[in-house]
């Protein structure tokens, strides 16, 4: 007969400890209802206080009575950090709630066939749909990419691979870039562009704006997965004698690759839902316009604008429809950055 | 019958760059200071939109809080009054309020996803807070308008109720809805997972040794958390805080769904009626003549400056720290 030692974890909760979390719970919940129903306190707000503070004066007491008043602390800031990552989530999980609540009614299957070129908002939900809008917001995404990745991922190699004097106020002016009201990104494209040149609303309009917005998201985060590349590769291409041309062509981009793909989907995700300058710039038509240079382009942003506006049920549910896809989008497109971005460095 | 061998001259060594190599070092610093000529253009052209404005009311654009253009039917302008006083009152006291509510919210989640959830409730967590700061701000405005509108209206009034002997809780007439403080709570909601994103790392960059040799000490968590954590990262919390506050500050969308814009300088929080510099231009751009469009653009430039210098402080006191650890 052998004896094993089995190992003991004594920082781990034993069965008598999650017991007496488990009271302590029931405990708050029980006093915070005592109190809504005694004292005129009334709804869900005085539910939440009520039950944190009676959580926290439960773990506090304990703690003091058995451990003394550092642990008395120790247990009142527990509850007070939980309940700041609470406060934290509850938001989101209002907003996907509300949103796939009010705006599943509105999903059909002609929404993603027909345009709003023959219905007003305020008509049936069954008559029009999201074309124009979809096809209007990946016309525009697809110019403001064109324009921005070479710019963004220019602006990361400077300040990765040539690193010289300008580095610092690059990488400082890339960050106040980044908080340029979206507002304001329109207003400078509508002095500079279209008042002065094209004089007309158009969807070119529109993405030039977002390509301001998503050029110092881009850079930025390029700049960090390219630092992740080992300088053993850029030696490495020196050393086969490579210029340094041929070195980030060749070997340090290919090797950032899925990085790079990383902060493009994020530069996507920061964009697509821009409202303010698509307002003040692309004149929101409602029929198919695939002409991004010509002509009002309507937006998923610009519809749902519209729709919320015109006031009624109907639009108003039109309006959630429109919620709900633009928030499936940037759902989709964070989804597939953070499975991409956990290969930082492929091949 | 000569043999002369022809010894080959030596290549010549350099370190000058190949041509290929000038070409690219050109092509790449030009594309890194595209930002620099971004920013300039855009200081640029509002500046040279919007001089006349600027010109004709001097001081006055930024003091005054009347907004008013009269036009005879031919289009000319008669007289115009623009200040941009109550809307810059407002953008002020709608981010500080949405700030206030923010950092404490923001500082207690980056605590708690950094020394107090377990590691898978962390990697969830963090996914989505990083996920919820990429969502489109017309979200966080429309459904702030349906959803959370109601409930806050009702706190401000309890708020008024309880605390309404401080002036700055006042609120006369008595007039709750669209109120700066609503503005403020939705705008927090945008703001909490920057501020919590960039504690959050600078809270993670706090020397292990230091935590561990408190806990060797015997403090407690807390202990811990105000001995080690708290002095290291003090300055970046503010420099995150103050990021946040820019990003309120240019706040469109969402500001404009939930805030009632008057122009009258209003510091009542709770009182029914704002004003926001972002908000005015999409609510005047509609109806605007090409006179008042001028004003806009002015408008635009005083908010891209004080975006700008806000942006610069807080990024400056995020870097600082990040460097020293002290």
């Amino acid at each position: 007969m052998t004896l094993t030692a089995i190992p003991t974890k004594p920082w781990a909760k034993s069965s008598s400890d999650r017991v007496r979390d488990l009271v302590f719970a029931i405990l708050s919940m029980a006093i915070t209802y005592l109190i809504v129903a005694v004292t005129p306190m009334k709804g869900k707000l005085a539910y939440a206080i009520l039950l944190f503070f009676s959580y926290a004066a439960i773990t506090g007491g304990y703690s003091f009575v058995t451990r003394g008043a550092p642990a008395a602390k120790d247990a009142v800031v527990k509850s007070l950090v939980a309940i700041g990552a609470v406060f934290t989530i509850l938001p989101i999980a209002s907003i996907i709630f509300t949103v796939l609540k009010n705006g599943l009614p509105g999903i059909h299957l002609s929404l993603f066939t027909t345009d709003m070129s023959l219905a007003t908002p305020t008509d049936p939900i069954a008559t029009g749909g999201l074309l124009h809008a979809i096809t209007g917001t990946l016309t525009m995404v697809i110019l403001a990419l064109i324009m921005s990745v070479p710019i963004g991922i220019l602006t990361a190699l400077y300040l990765t691979e040539i690193n010289g004097k300008f580095s610092g106020p690059i990488r400082f002016l890339v960050q106040a870039m980044s908080g340029v009201p979206s507002i304001v990104a329109g207003l400078f494209i509508l002095s500079a562009v279209l008042y002065p040149i094209t004089k007309a609303y158009s969807g070119l309009m529109g993405s030039l704006a977002l390509t301001i917005l998503m050029i110092p998201t881009i850079a930025r985060t390029s700049e960090e997965v390219l630092r992740l590349i080992p300088n053993d590769l850029r030696e490495a291409g020196t050393a086969l004698g490579g210029t340094q041309w041929r070195t980030v062509a060749m070997i340090v981009l290919p090797a950032a690759r899925s990085g790079l793909m990383t902060a493009v989907i994020l530069g996507i995700a920061r964009i697509a839902g821009e409202t303010a300058p698509i307002l003040l710039l692309t004149g929101g038509g409602d029929k198919v316009n695939p002409n991004a240079f010509n002509g009002p382009m309507g937006s998923l942003p610009y519809y749902i604008w519209k729709s919320f506006n015109a006031g009624s049920p109907e639009a108003l549910t039109r309006a959630w429809a429109g919620l709900l896809v633009l928030m499936l989008l940037v759902l989709v497109l964070f989804v597939l950055a953070r499975a991409l971005s956990t290969r930082k460095v492929s091949k | 019958m000569s043999s002369t061998t022809l010894a080959p001259s030596p290549r010549e060594i350099s370190t000058e760059p190949r041509r290929s190599d000038k070409v690219f070092r050109g092509v790449v610093t030009g594309g890194g200071l595209s930002s620099l000529v971004i920013l300039g253009l855009i200081a640029l052209f509002l500046a040279y939109r919007g001089y006349e404005v600027l010109r004709q009311e001097g001081i006055g654009f930024i003091t005054k809080a009347e907004w008013a253009i009269t036009t005879d039917d031919a289009g000319n302008v008669l007289e115009s009054h623009f200040g941009l006083s109550a809307m810059l009152v407002g953008t002020i006291l709608c981010s500080f309020v949405a700030v206030v509510i923010a950092l404490p919210v923001s500082v207690f989640s980056a605590l708690f996803l950094n020394f107090y959830a377990p590691e898978w409730m962390k990697r969830i967590l963090v996914t989505i807070i990083d996920m919820m700061a990429a969502f489109p701000s017309i979200l966080f405005g429309i459904w702030g308008f349906l959803v959370l509108m109601p409930s806050v209206e009702y706190w401000g009034k309890l708020i008024n109720k309880y605390m309404g002997w401080i002036p700055l809780f006042e609120v006369k007439p008595y007039f709750f809805t669209r109120s700066p403080f609503i503005a403020g709570v939705v705008l927090a909601i945008m703001i909490i997972p920057i501020i919590t994103s960039i504690s959050r790392e600078i809270f993670a960059q706090a020397p292990l040794d230091r935590i561990q040799a408190a806990f060797a000490l015997g403090a407690t968590r807390w202990a811990m958390i105000k001995a080690v954590v708290i002095p290291h990262g003090r300055s970046g919390v503010i420099g995150g805080a103050m990021l946040g506050l820019g990003r309120a500050m240019g706040e469109t969308v969402a500001v404009y769904t939930v805030l009632n814009i008057v122009f009258q300088i209003n510091w009542h929080v709770l009182l029914g009626a704002g004003g926001n510099v972002a908000s005015l231009i999409i609510l005047k751009f509609g109806e605007a003549s090409p006179y008042e469009i001028k004003a806009l653009m002015a408008a635009g430039l005083v908010l891209f400056l004080l975006t700008l210098i806000v942006n610069a402080l807080a990024n400056l006191i995020v870097k600082t720290t990040g460097k020293s650890g002290r």
